[in-house]
């Protein structure tokens, strides 16, 4: 059989009505022109249609379509937005603040920073996995130049405050870019009132190809960016490149296919989220990382004590889940934002993400249930710390060798 | 990560039937345990602990391995390197079972770079295993 799919954090399928209107970028009887060819018709029409993608994304999320440009996905975004932005107002205050539990694509590029000069703040969250804006009121200094938060944790859910901490930032005059790549489409975000500089998108994680993001950079008061790609001077200079139509027009679409079902996918998930945790909730030592009340329902994390993750993974073929992010999952480290939880390292090796999504539904749940009761059970009966469990012996009392 | 057909049928294996794959162990107080060894080896904080047991019996003057036992905390590669270790044992003189090399469990199993470690840990476990059963023998010959 087919194994469900329970990874929609990792990626999603693109949505059928989406690549209806892809289909028609392509060839030569559909619209494959250059947006910038201005003297012929063909540009023009690509033009068009890119033009009303822009407007789709950004009445998803209540911008100004000229605040929106478009890159090839959120890592992209979040190097654009937080290396752009560092150089541009370098001479300001070369502080950045961020947080242990961001995404690669912003750790990684604030790493680089700190190699060119940079300083970096990497904030500590709570046992839920969240910053407060207090935290970020008390880490920024004379010489901070920007705050850079994820809106909705990829690995367990947690939804950021970025409304309060948007508050703070420009009360101190400190830019504010925000990871929106897993919360676009499936939260409300109204960037006419959020106090948000820079907002990174991704198409992908909504039923949009692969390959496609955007970046809203705020024209009022207007945020300034220091380009990373320069060639033809698309994107007003800020983002060279040829635009790919078919690309953007899929992102278009799925935005607006995801204003049109974000109430309902919600309601689904959200639902579907509480038949696992009830069929699942009354196994032993189980732990939800995250927020069980607070954080976003189609990500739901959770350690299966005294069982390893990569070994329930495989125990659960017939499910595609993963533990922790996909662009990590390769390396034999445990999760590096259960670790930043406070979670113990047996915990963390422990855990499994569930993220389900437009296409779920609840026989994948109810099927789930059950293979995941059966897997960790068979599991723990090979289990020497379940054995230890059992017998009442304390293992973080054990000197391991 | 893909694995090896050789590990997933050596996990499946030992999920389905756990004690034909000789899951299981021999705890103080039961029939025989004074000829039993036993070796923990990893940790749970880095993903890995391996548990082994090996029964032992003197035959016509030579100490042999006449069953074992394991349990194991571990990815895929880890559950099964113990299974396929356990296979090796049965049998063996204790003086052949000290031989026993990783790189044996690596070539059947088939396992990537990346796991060469769990074949490490049941290395480790049955040179611990031997040495808590001599430990023990040497005892009670002591006390005899």
């Amino acid at each position: 059989m087919e194994p469900i799919y329970l990874d929609y954090a990792s990626t999603t399928p693109v949505d059928s009505r989406v690549i209806d209107k892809m289909k028609d970028c392509l060839s030569f009887d559909g619209n494959f022109g250059n947006a910038g060819s201005r003297s012929h018709s063909f540009g023009w029409k690509a033009e068009e249609l890119i033009e009303e993608s822009r407007l789709n994304v950004a009445e998803l999320v209540n911008c100004d379509p000229r605040e929106i440009i478009f890159t090839s996905g959120a890592t992209e975004s979040d190097n654009l937005a937080i290396k752009g932005a560092a150089y541009f107002y370098q001479d300001k205050g070369k502080h950045i603040v961020t947080c242990k539990i961001e995404h690669k694509a912003v750790l990684d590029t604030c790493r680089q920073l700190e190699k060119e000069g940079f300083e970096v703040t990497y904030l500590e969250t709570n046992e839920f996995g969240a910053v407060t804006p207090e935290q970020v009121n008390e880490a920024i200094r004379e010489d901070t130049c920007m705050v850079s938060l994820m809106h909705l944790n990829n690995e367990i859910g947690v939804i950021t405050d970025i409304a309060k901490i948007g508050e703070i930032t420009r009360e101190k005059g400190v830019l504010f870019h925000v990871d929106a790549a897993q919360s676009a489409g499936k939260i409300p975000i109204d960037l006419n009132e959020l106090k948000v500089d820079l907002m990174s998108f991704s198409a992908h994680k909504i039923y949009g190809p692969k390959g496609i993001g955007a970046l809203y950079i705020q024209r009022k008061p207007r945020v300034r960016l220091q380009a990373l790609f320069h060639g033809g001077g698309q994107e007003r200079g800020i983002r060279a490149g040829t635009l790919p139509t078919h690309q953007i027009v899929g992102m278009g679409e799925c935005f607006k296919v995801a204003k049109e079902d974000m109430d309902s996918d919600f309601k689904k998930i959200n639902s579907l989220k509480n038949r696992l945790y009830d069929g699942l909730k009354d196994m032993e030592e189980i732990y939800v990382n995250g927020n069980l009340e607070e954080g976003y329902p189609g990500i739901f994390n959770l350690s299966f004590n005294y069982v390893e993750g990569e070994s329930l993974i495989m125990a659960l073929k017939h499910i595609a889940v993963s533990s922790g992010s996909a662009c990590t999952s390769a390396s034999l480290e445990p999760s590096y934002v259960l670790r930043a939880l406070g979670r113990p390292d047996e915990l963390a090796h422990s855990s499994i993400r569930f993220s389900f999504g437009r296409f779920t539904t609840e026989k994948d749940i109810d099927f789930t249930i059950d293979l995941v009761k059966t897997s960790v059970h068979q599991l723990r009966e090979i289990s020497p710390l379940w054995e230890m469990y059992q017998d009442g012996v304390d293992i973080s009392k054990i000197e391991w060798a | 990560m893909a694995y090896s057909n050789k590990v997933v049928e050596k996990f499946e294996k030992t999920l389905k039937n756990p004690e034909a794959a000789s899951v299981g162990r021999w705890k103080p107080g039961d029939k025989d345990f004074d000829k039993v060894g036993t070796g923990i080896v990893g940790a749970p904080a880095c993903g890995d602990v391996m548990k082994l047991q090996i029964k032992c019996e003197d035959q016509d003057g030579v100490k042999r391995i006449v069953d074992a036992k394991f349990k194991t905390y571990g990815c895929g590669s880890a559950i099964a390197s113990s299974g396929q270790l356990i296979d090796m044992l049965k049998g063996k003189t204790i003086d052949e079972a000290k031989e026993i090399c990783n790189k044996e469990i690596v070539d059947i199993l088939e396992l990537p770079p990346i796991k060469i470690h769990c074949s490490v840990l049941a290395e480790e476990a049955i040179k611990k295993a031997i040495i808590d059963f001599e430990d023990n023998d040497s005892h009670r010959k002591h006390n005899q």
